[in-house]
């Protein structure tokens, strides 16, 4: 009697199990797991793997900033203002330094705007060198690794380059005391001198409320074959063409303005986000720095991403196999793009869309208020995770200076 | 790091433009001296003079690089000094190279062409193709894999187990015949679902309504009802009623599988209406839209007023009625009121045609409640019980016997999914049998001021027949009239007719 009463709960069990899965398999639409070169990790939990110490900075820092320009919280930028409130109140934050294992930062650096809403980078140097000197006379953990546990949110154009055009980014390369530390931006470009190794790149802020309500029935056929919307010439800063995006937006106009299959325009429509979700690719071709928002808006509305930009690094690039997701096309291609995106197979074409349709994959690229598991944040601190445990070299010993504190062109030595 | 003055004057000018503040820059460059300034003013000066002699735009970037190549020991690929034409942008090759004279001190550059870097930062040529038009393979396959990604949505997301669609048309011969039938069956070879096509003629089966089925390549079912088609629309919809019932026998009988809609041959379709329907259990009931056309515009004008100061009179919708919690509740009909009196009697009436209270096309059902010996709901009728009892029924609600049952499909009635339309030429309006002129037409009398110079007599008929019939059906059915004159070589008569119609036609303009 006792060993029919549990055969009959073991089945029960079983069926339980059986139905639930089915569920979740026949009720969407079909997506596949998504595995980067760090396995398959997009699901991770980072709590209790990491743990991280914030900095109290005075608010001139972060809050009189925010004060002064809220517009701050809405442009491409703002990832660096949602980590600091998603940090304050997360599980991995500990009060204890002396057992974290990562420090960070506030300080928001891209919140000077211009009447636009374009950021200044001018101050930036000034600023992140006065609360870095802070951090170190007040706290002892920065001068034991000079930085190498510190991690800094450096969303600018060109990372902790601190400057808009490229050349002068170039020029004055990552700022100096920033050598050590793990910067997380979202530029990333191969072979570069802004982007150093072991830096983790995020996706530019875009408003996940903004997407969500802008979603069609996914009944409604995919008609566009290729879409963009955006300048190809920039006018204002670059009005004999070839500087702006390395010739290669202007390309694309000048070889597919009157093709049908690709509905490419510099006019902006309300119906910019349904539109996408009707196309079946969308270009994300590099501006005046390789990163666009448009990356994150396309694999949000399941059209698969075109990245015209040569040796760009794609957000949690060791996470995400953004060869199978997207499809990459060398700038010099760009006259053959009609025949490089119509020989890819339709099998090829259908498997993209299902990784794109993954929620996994929707979830990592965005920054959504309050947090959600599997989002960009936590994307952050696997990416942290994965690099503990700090190698022994970090520690200095006792005496030992690696970093130089007069290095940098003269203006950003002055005090902030 | 030294800067030339112009260098940095450059700079700085696209530093300004970029961000609208001025010499903000804070990594070390002084305020622009007044002697660059000056040089500056002088070689802008210059240069646009040079651009009025030679009449394109030269480029200042000419001097940037005389000046910089003297200046600086960098390596830099000889660059073309091409002024840039606003018409030639077919330069192949990119311009590639060091343009800027980008500034570092050499060795920080040369770590950076050291590594394998794709990338050059500077000015770029602009790529373009040699024929930058589209190519018609490529859009070939293009359309394929839309095809196929479209095909794969409607797997995942459209309707589940789709179901065989039974559509019924009932169908007589005349004028217009081609111009519905044809309609309704393009719309039809449109379903992406299953499709059985049972089209009743009234009168015989004819070679013409074959034929003009035979072009759909649909599963068709052509069946002629003995009884010829009366020349009043109450005896035509009393007539259309019967023989769609007949064709409800003929599912029953060879236990066809689906939903059944009846698709009226001067109807208008959308294809959301065979998504809507294929979710109907038993009876469901559409919203109709009602085109009442009149021949007379101002009839058409003087219709609903019923209040004042409104613009446009609203079409009228036939279909179910729900409350607020989607529940049917009752059924819109067409109001009849205003037309009363003004209706059309005969088909060839030039008065407004009015539909019926319920027309049949706004109903589906499922072709399981037809058949017999089968587990039916009690709502339903048995079709043989209606055999002969009194065959005069107006809408399907006279196969339930509770109206309550039925199905409210399109988001309860709020979509309209079909619109009904009648139109109908005169019942004694003659046209060539299938729309084929046998035997060819001869020649006519020639017409004068033509563009091209008098033909001679002897041309061969070909010509002139494509040139006459394209007036033909057009004029047709109002030279009717006058081609009764003569009924021996009509229609010979009828093209002379024409063609001098034609001819003062085209001296008039």
């Amino acid at each position: 009697m006792d060993a029919w009463n549990r055969v009959f709960l073991c089945l029960i069990f079983a069926a339980i199990l059986c139905t639930s899965s089915a569920v979740q398999r026949g009720g969407n639409q079909p997506t596949e797991r998504i595995s980067g070169s760090a396995g398959d990790v997009l699901e991770d939990n980072p709590v209790g793997r990491l743990k991280v110490y914030v900095y109290e900075l005075p608010s001139k820092y972060n809050k009189k900033i925010l004060q002064k320009d809220p517009r701050c919280l809405n442009h491409m930028f703002a990832a660096e203002i949602f980590m600091h409130r998603f940090l304050l109140s997360s599980p991995v934050r500990t009060l204890n330094p002396e057992e974290a294992d990562w420090f960070y930062t506030p300080v928001y650096a891209t919140c000077d705007l211009t009447p636009n809403g374009l950021p200044l980078p001018f101050k930036s140097p000034r600023v992140m060198r006065s609360a870095i000197q802070l951090i170190s006379s007040n706290w002892p953990y920065w001068n034991r690794t000079e930085g190498a546990d510190h991690f800094f949110l450096v969303p600018h154009d060109f990372g902790a380059c601190f400057h808009y055009q490229e050349e002068k980014a170039i020029e004055r390369g990552i700022l100096p005391l920033l050598k050590r530390a793990t910067l997380v931006q979202t530029f990333g470009q191969k072979n570069h001198v802004c982007l150093k190794e072991g830096s983790i790149t995020i996706p530019p802020y875009a408003p996940p409320q903004k997407m969500h309500t802008h979603l069609i029935s996914e009944k409604i056929p995919r008609s566009i074959f290729v879409y963009f919307r955006g300048l190809f010439y920039d006018v204002g800063n670059d009005p004999e063409g070839g500087y702006y995006a390395r010739g290669a937006r202007a390309a694309v106009w000048e070889n597919f303005k009157d093709n049908p299959l690709f509905d490419i325009s510099t006019e902006h429509p309300t119906t910019y986000y349904e539109d996408m979700q009707r196309a079946v690719f969308c270009l994300c071709p590099l501006g005046w720095a390789p990163w666009s928002p448009r990356l994150v808006e396309a694999v949000i509305f399941g059209c698969i991403p075109v990245i015209i930009a040569d040796d760009i690094v794609l957000p949690f690039a060791d996470a995400i196999p953004w060869e199978e997701i997207g499809v990459y096309v060398y700038e010099e291609d760009v006259p053959k793009l009609d025949t490089i995106l119509t020989s890819i197979p339709p099998e090829v074409i259908l498997r993209k869309q299902r990784l794109l349709a993954n929620p996994s994959m929707k979830q990592a690229m965005l920054f959504p208020q309050p947090a959600q598991p599997g989002d960009a944040f936590h994307q952050v601190l696997n990416g942290l995770a994965r690099k503990l445990p700090h190698a022994k070299s970090v520690y200095l010993k006792p005496g030992e200076k690696i970093l130089n504190w007069t290095a940098g062109p003269v203006g950003d030595l002055k005090p902030w | 790091m030294k800067l030339s003055a112009l260098q940095q004057s450059y700079l700085n000018r696209r530093a300004n433009s970029f961000r609208g503040s001025p010499q903000l820059d804070s990594s070390g460059d002084g305020p622009i001296k007044s002697p660059a300034a000056i040089f500056w003013l002088i070689l802008h000066g210059i240069c646009c003079l040079i651009s009025l002699v030679l009449g394109f735009r030269f480029s200042r970037l000419v001097f940037f690089f005389l000046v910089s190549t003297s200046s600086n020991n960098l390596h830099m690929v000889p660059f073309r000094t091409a002024p840039q034409f606003t018409g030639s942008l077919d330069f192949q090759s990119a311009l590639t190279s060091n343009p800027q004279a980008n500034i570092d001190n050499p060795a920080n550059r040369t770590t950076i062409a050291s590594s394998t870097s794709r990338v050059i930062v500077g000015r770029h040529g602009i790529r373009i193709r040699p024929w930058p038009h589209p190519d018609p393979v490529e859009v070939m396959k293009a359309h394929q894999i839309i095809n196929r990604v479209q095909r794969e949505q409607r797997l995942q997301f459209g309707v589940k187990n789709p179901r065989t669609v039974i559509a019924v048309t009932p169908t007589y011969v005349r004028t217009f015949q081609a111009l519905h039938l044809t309609g309704v069956m393009h719309s039809l070879m449109l379903v992406p679902y299953d499709l059985v096509w049972i089209v009743v003629e009234a009168g015989r089966v004819t070679n013409e309504t074959s034929s003009i089925i035979a072009k759909s390549g649909l599963r068709t079912i052509h069946v002629g009802f003995n009884q010829r088609m009366p020349n009043s629309w109450e005896g035509r919809h009393k007539l259309e009623a019967r023989m769609r019932l007949h064709a409800l026998r003929i599912v029953r009988k060879e236990k066809l599988d689906g939903v059944v809609m009846f698709a009226d041959d001067s109807n208008m379709h959308s294809m959301e209406l065979f998504d809507e329907i294929q979710s109907v259990k038993g009876m469901g009931a559409v919203s109709v839209g009602i085109l009442v056309h009149s021949a007379n515009t101002d009839e058409s004008t003087s219709l609903p007023q019923g209040k004042d100061g409104e613009e446009a009179p609203t079409i009228p919708v036939q279909g179910p009625a729900c409350n607020s919690s989607n529940k049917l509740v009752g059924w819109h009909t067409f109001n009849s009121l205003p037309y009363a009196g003004k209706g059309a009697v005969y088909i060839d009436d030039r008065a407004p045609v009015l539909p019926q209270k319920l027309e049949w096309s706004g109903f589906v059902l499922h072709s399981r409640l037809l058949w017999k010996d089968v587990d039916k709901p009690d709502w339903i009728r048995d079709l043989d019980a209606l055999n002969g009892v009194d065959e005069d029924i107006e809408s399907p609600l006279s196969l339930l016997k509770e109206a309550s049952v039925v199905e409210p499909l399109g988001s309860c009635g709020r979509q309209v999914l079909l619109w009904w339309l009648r139109v109908e030429a005169r019942t004694d309006s003659k046209f060539p049998p299938r729309w084929i002129i046998d035997p060819p037409l001869d020649i006519t009398v020639p017409s004068k001021r033509t563009p091209w110079p008098d033909a001679p007599p002897e041309l061969p008929s070909n010509e002139k027949v494509s040139i006459s019939t394209q007036e033909q059906p057009t004029k047709h059915s109002t030279k009717s009239r006058s081609s009764r004159s003569r009924r021996s070589r009509k229609r010979k008569s009828e093209i002379k007719v024409i063609g001098s119609q034609f001819s003062t036609h085209s001296e008039q303009n």
